[in-house]
């Protein structure tokens, strides 16, 4: 079968692409350990010295880093929270016999195909806008004072945001893992006489669990890191508000110069990152062998 | 399907899913909308639906003013640029990979997966510094090659769970009668193939479209693709909110269409295969 031959091309064919991603992983990385151990800022150059682990001491204790902490957390997890909860609703909708679900099925998919800076810029000033967004002319329609969303609530209203854009995931993988589920044994459950809400439980729910795994790993992944949509509405603020881990690194490398700090940080949302990782690529790697 | 859906039922289900699906969509519908108004109108009290003075000026504007289609262009040339290359170190590893495994192959996969779930922030601060010294700041071949190496691993996966599902059998065949690899690589495997590199090919665009994390940080003008482009219209001056729906219309137009297209692909290429 495979000779000597085609082994060895299939080993030359791989190199390239394991080569680049080694050095894309191994150099960056290992500049970032090394930047990290070290005094050094842009805004004085030539004075760089080292300082050991002073930099993990200083971001750590840094009450901007607990902050920060804490609105990741409460981002992430209110996202996923808003993503699945509404996610299973719409996708158990979906799977429904539904006239024109091509066209709903696109609607529903659409936000997701938005760039992050175009639906954070839109839903800021169209549609969150204290006195001229829709939601302000909503509220006072019904005789409620509008909410100034960036002032007030800044955090939640950054979580809405991301919500809507990642809503269109959840809701289309758990309705392709819908959809592959036996028909005929939500039938045969349905001719022994359970209702639909036991249906729900017994069958369709067990059904999802996988799935709803992947969705929670895959968007934290990308959860973890939201930058664009705090980039262009707050900007981080107001204050500390909606400041969190990928934010405070990013101001602190390129806002404030101080390379030795934000390599530190960057180094603790490496780790972050990994612990989420792992049980995604075990997931993934259980799958490979099915 | 078998189980009979009383015309109830299917009303009562149409009725909501086109309410939700209306409402999840609504905020790109009033977006569009907003770009043909005017800016006064854009920014009235209350708003008017559908009943305004329709306009394309903003869109001219946006041209005028602003140079959309420099913006435009870069986005095509690192999108597409990035996407290129990325299929071009993708195939032949992913080739590999599927048709002759070894036992690390698994590794090797999951390890690629792994690469992608890095958080790009904890590299920003050596690759700034790398591109600041090599003068790659604000340069498109600079954006190119690092979106490229952000979406390998998707491209390699996606590229991989594709080429799993194409029958050895048929490569056997095409081997016992003295096909060379070359030959079977490009007469038995590339036309078996296709399907899965256009929608390979199609993900990647959209995603490198979208990035903008490494398009914000890298690129402030020359090099600024339609996310950092948009991303300026954050500090604004005087009323603006029409310009900017024209513009984010045009920006986000071709890619909605590309991604209504590749619909069907994209929970394989987004779950890494985890779910089909």
């Amino acid at each position: 079968m495979a000779t000597r031959q085609t082994q060895l091309l299939a080993r030359t064919l791989l190199t390239p692409a394991v080569g680049l991603l080694f050095i894309w992983m191994i150099v960056p990385l290992a500049l970032t350990l090394y930047f990290s151990t070290l005094h050094y800022s842009l805004l004085d150059p030539g004075s760089e010295s080292f300082v050991g682990l002073e930099n993990f001491r200083y971001f750590l204790t840094d009450p901007a880093f607990l902050a920060s902490l804490q609105n990741t957390l409460v981002l992430v997890g209110s996202v996923l929270a808003l993503t699945v909860l509404l996610g299973i609703p719409l996708a158990l909708l979906l799977d429904q016999p539904v006239i024109g679900l091509n066209i709903v099925r696109l609607m529903v998919i659409a936000p997701f195909f938005v760039m992050p800076t175009v639906s954070a810029l839109v839903w800021k000033n169209l549609l969150m806008h204290p006195v001229s967004g829709l939601f302000a002319w909503i509220a006072s329609v019904f005789g409620l004072t509008p909410i100034d969303w960036f002032n007030d609530m800044p955090l939640l209203a950054v979580i809405l945001i991301v919500s809507w854009q990642w809503l269109p995931f959840a809701t289309l993988i758990l309705l392709t893992a819908m959809q592959s589920l036996d028909e005929e044994q939500k039938e045969a459950a349905e001719m022994d006489g359970a209702s639909a809400v036991s249906t729900f439980i017994y069958i369709t729910l067990p059904h999802l669990a996988r799935p709803i795994t992947v969705v929670i790993l895959i968007e934290t992944i990308f959860l973890l890191t939201v930058f664009a949509e705090i980039y262009v509405t707050t900007g981080g603020g107001p204050g500390l508000s909606t400041t969190n881990i990928a934010f405070l690194i990013y101001s602190q490398a390129l806002i404030q110069y101080d390379v030795g700090t934000a390599s530190a940080g960057g180094l603790v949302a490496v780790v972050i990152a990994n612990v989420v990782a792992f049980f995604l690529v075990r997931i993934v790697g259980r799958n490979l062998e099915a | 399907m078998a189980r009979i859906a009383t015309r109830q039922r299917v009303v009562v289900s149409t009725i909501g899913a086109w309410f939700f699906g209306f409402l999840i969509f609504f905020p790109i519908l009033w977006m569009v909308l907003a770009s043909f108004k005017t800016e006064l109108e854009a920014f009235a009290i209350p708003p008017s639906f559908l009943f305004f003075h329709w306009t394309t000026e903003n869109y001219a504007t946006v041209q005028e003013r602003s140079d959309y289609f420099h913006h435009a262009l870069n986005s095509i040339i690192i999108a597409g640029g990035s996407t290129l290359i990325a299929l071009l170190i993708a195939i032949p590893a992913a080739w590999s990979m599927a048709f002759s495994p070894t036992k690390r192959t698994k590794d090797i996969l999951l390890w690629m997966l792994s690469t992608k779930m890095m958080p790009p922030v904890g590299v920003l601060v050596p690759i700034y510094l790398i591109y600041k010294t090599f003068g790659l700041l604000d340069s498109r071949i600079g954006l190119v090659f690092i979106l490229c190496l952000g979406n390998l691993p998707i491209v390699i996966w996606m590229l991989f769970t594709y080429f799993k599902e194409i029958p050895r059998d048929i490569l056997e065949a095409a081997r016992m009668d003295g096909a060379t690899i070359g030959r079977e690589l490009i007469y038995v495997l590339t036309p078996m193939a296709i399907p899965g590199l256009a929608s390979t090919m199609l993900l990647n665009l959209i995603l490198a479209w979208n990035e903008a994390f490494w398009t914000l940080n890298l690129s402030t003008s020359n090099a600024a693709p339609l996310t950092t482009f948009i991303a300026s219209y954050s500090s604004p001056e005087g009323l603006f909110w029409a310009k900017l729906s024209a513009a984010s219309t045009l920006a986000i137009a071709p890619i909605l269409v590309l991604g209504w297209f590749s619909q069907k692909q994209l929970v394989r290429g987004l779950t890494f295969g985890a779910v089909k």
